[in-house]
């Protein structure tokens, strides 16, 4: 079973992204699940969407899990507390304009760990023009867990992001592919 | 033998969406609603379909509570139209009055009860004290512990609620979030298999056919109530028997199959837990993994809460030495109503068992693997005692001094 956990501000698309990221599994054959940890459900409040992916039925229905991938989305949150519930080979993708070296300096849990970093704010600004940058983190997710090719997954997500004008289409799209091109 | 199943699509629904497309598949007439979280979507969706033109010319009533809703479901199934909602929490309270104004009326009005805590203290987040609270109200209740569950149990509802032999409302109830809003792969059918396997609803009595009046919510004081209200339960009861039919024509149907009490390898476990609600899943895991190191464990659901299955969970436990009844409610001033039930069938059938009772997953709380392999190790020292060697009231996962009962 393949666990990731998202941490995200409320409106900023983690529940979408993990949504995505479940269509496009299940498309392909997979047992999915997508949900997220709600507190009072204000706008900008700190907030956990969590995905499962498995070959047979996922009956865990529990909240915690022991996740593969921390998918960080809103840059501020990589200063609080991301590392609970995690084991050695946990990856962690975060959204910052910082390099992975200042970003370890000034968030000391993450020295030792597998740390990627990526802009999905910016990059989100310049290729749909909101600061959405739920999009962008899946792009990266995908060089960084090999799951589809990026090739593939665009083709998925165009599936699932079909009900949207061609203009949002073609903007998550590119946020996708540049931030498949700039994670390290 | 040609394959009777249909077709099925797979798609990535949540709890919620699942109940609205059943309702939307199953041709309601009408819906009254008053959202309230975390049931809200349901009725969002279902009135994005009337105005996008595609509920089947099934109509939306916007209500100004929880009362009105179910006043208004009274009266468009008095009516003879097919008629449901969904509520939860607070807005179920709010509706208690009127739930039982429709199983005295024999209305066979579907309900989508996404179960919530109910204040105070304020909390959005899953529990069982709604569906407690409406235990007695006359309505068939049946539990739901996964998105696909929600979508079948909702088609088995119309068809038994309608039934002639039943003529009673039904309550399908999900986990507040862990079910209503967990996105999980779901296989829908096509909107013609969907319907055809409920058919047309044909209102009995119906207040529209002005050729043939008739009165509903009559006044009966003690020359008839008693009669009135007996009848009812009879019919309650006796329901059973057509949801176990309706269980089997959909197995049929869709390759799915349910019972009154699921069972998860309890033909030799010496230790049972017994509970309902998305948990199954959770605890079938625990079974697994203790299984796996030997131990004789095993899992009984409750599928239909009421009428209670007593036989079925009779067989289901006869084998046990120790058993564990679950509640995700509290039980305020005794055990809870499972353990209740858990412990009248064990009498009934002159079974002495080590039975404990353990509360869990209030306002949300979460319960793990860990937690559940917690309460099969209570068991085991149950049985390797001979005896209960605990107070009967336990907690899973509760904070601070623990706190035990009787």
């Amino acid at each position: 079973m393949l666990e990731i956990r998202w941490h995200s501000r409320a409106g900023q698309g983690a529940v979408t992204g993990a949504k995505g990221l479940s269509d496009v599994m299940a498309a392909e054959g997979k047992f999915v699940q997508a949900f997220s940890v709600y507190g009072a459900e204000k706008r900008g409040a700190p907030m956990n969407a969590f995905n499962r992916v498995a070959d047979e039925k996922i009956i865990d229905h529990s909240k915690t899990m022991v996740p593969d991938y921390v998918l960080v989305i809103d840059p501020s949150l990589a200063f609080g507390d991301i590392t609970y519930d995690t084991k050695e080979s946990t990856k962690y993708i975060i959204s910052t304009h910082l390099s992975k070296d200042e970003l370890i300096e000034k968030a000391p849990a993450l020295k030792g760990k597998e740390v990627y970093v990526v802009d999905c704010i910016r990059i989100s600004m310049d290729s749909i023009g909101r600061a959405i940058p739920n999009t962008p983190m899946l792009g990266a997710l995908m060089k960084v867990s090999k799951l589809f090719t990026i090739e593939d997954f665009k083709t998925g997500i165009t599936k699932v992001l079909s009900k949207f004008p061609q203009k949002i289409i073609d903007g998550n799209l590119k946020a996708i592919q540049t931030a498949f091109d700039e994670v390290k | 033998m040609a394959n009777t199943k249909a077709n099925q699509t797979r798609v990535v629904w949540d709890g919620n969406m699942a109940a609205a497309q059943a309702l939307r598949q199953a041709q309601v007439d009408v819906v009254a609603a008053y959202p309230i979280t975390p049931s809200t979507p349901i009725v969002q969706n279902y009135s994005q379909f009337v105005a996008d033109g595609n509920a089947n010319d099934g109509e939306f009533v916007m209500v100004e509570s929880e009362h009105s809703a179910m006043s208004a479901c009274v009266g468009a199934s008095a009516g003879g139209g097919r008629v449901a909602t969904a509520t939860s929490s607070q807005g179920y309270a709010l509706m208690v009055e009127v739930l039982y104004q429709a199983s005295g009326m024999r209305l066979p009005i579907i309900m989508n009860v996404v179960n919530r805590a109910l204040a105070s203290p304020l909390n959005i987040h899953g529990d069982h004290s709604d569906m407690y609270l409406g235990r007695d109200a006359g309505w068939i209740n049946l539990c739901a512990y996964s998105p696909q569950e929600v979508y079948d149990l909702n088609f088995i509802a119309f068809k038994t609620g309608e039934d002639l032999n039943v003529r009673l409302p039904v309550a399908i109830n999900q986990d507040g979030f862990l079910t209503s809003h967990t996105a999980e792969v779901v296989e829908h059918f096509s909107d013609e298999d969907a319907f055809g396997f409920i058919g047309s609803y044909v209102g009995k009595n119906p207040m529209l056919d002005g050729e043939n009046p008739v009165t509903y919510g009559a006044q009966t004081e003690g020359e008839w109530h008693f009669e009135h209200k007996m009848r009812q339960n009879h019919a309650l009861v006796n329901s059973l028997d057509t949801i176990r039919a309706n269980f089997k024509k959909y197995a049929e149907f869709s390759g799915r199959e349910y019972h009154p009490v699921e069972t998860y390898l309890t033909d030799d476990a010496e230790e049972i837990i017994v509970c309902m609600g998305s948990v199954f899943g959770t605890t079938q895991i625990t079974v697994d993994q203790l299984r796996a190191s030997g131990r004789k464990v095993g899992l009984v659901g409750i599928r239909v809460w009421r009428p209670f299955p007593k036989e079925d969970l009779a067989a289901a436990i006869k084998n046990a030495k120790s058993i564990a009844a679950l509640d995700r409610s509290c039980p305020m001033g005794t055990t809870g109503a499972l353990y209740n039930e858990v412990a009248a069938v064990l009498v009934e059938n002159g079974m002495s068992k080590n039975l404990l009772n353990y509360i869990y997953g209030l306002g949300g709380r979460d319960t793990t693997t860990e937690h559940l392999s917690g309460i099969f190790s209570d068991l085991k020292a149950c049985s390797d005692a001979g005896k209960r060697t605990k107070p009967v009231v336990q907690t899973i996962n509760l904070r601070g001094k623990m706190l035990s009962f009787y």
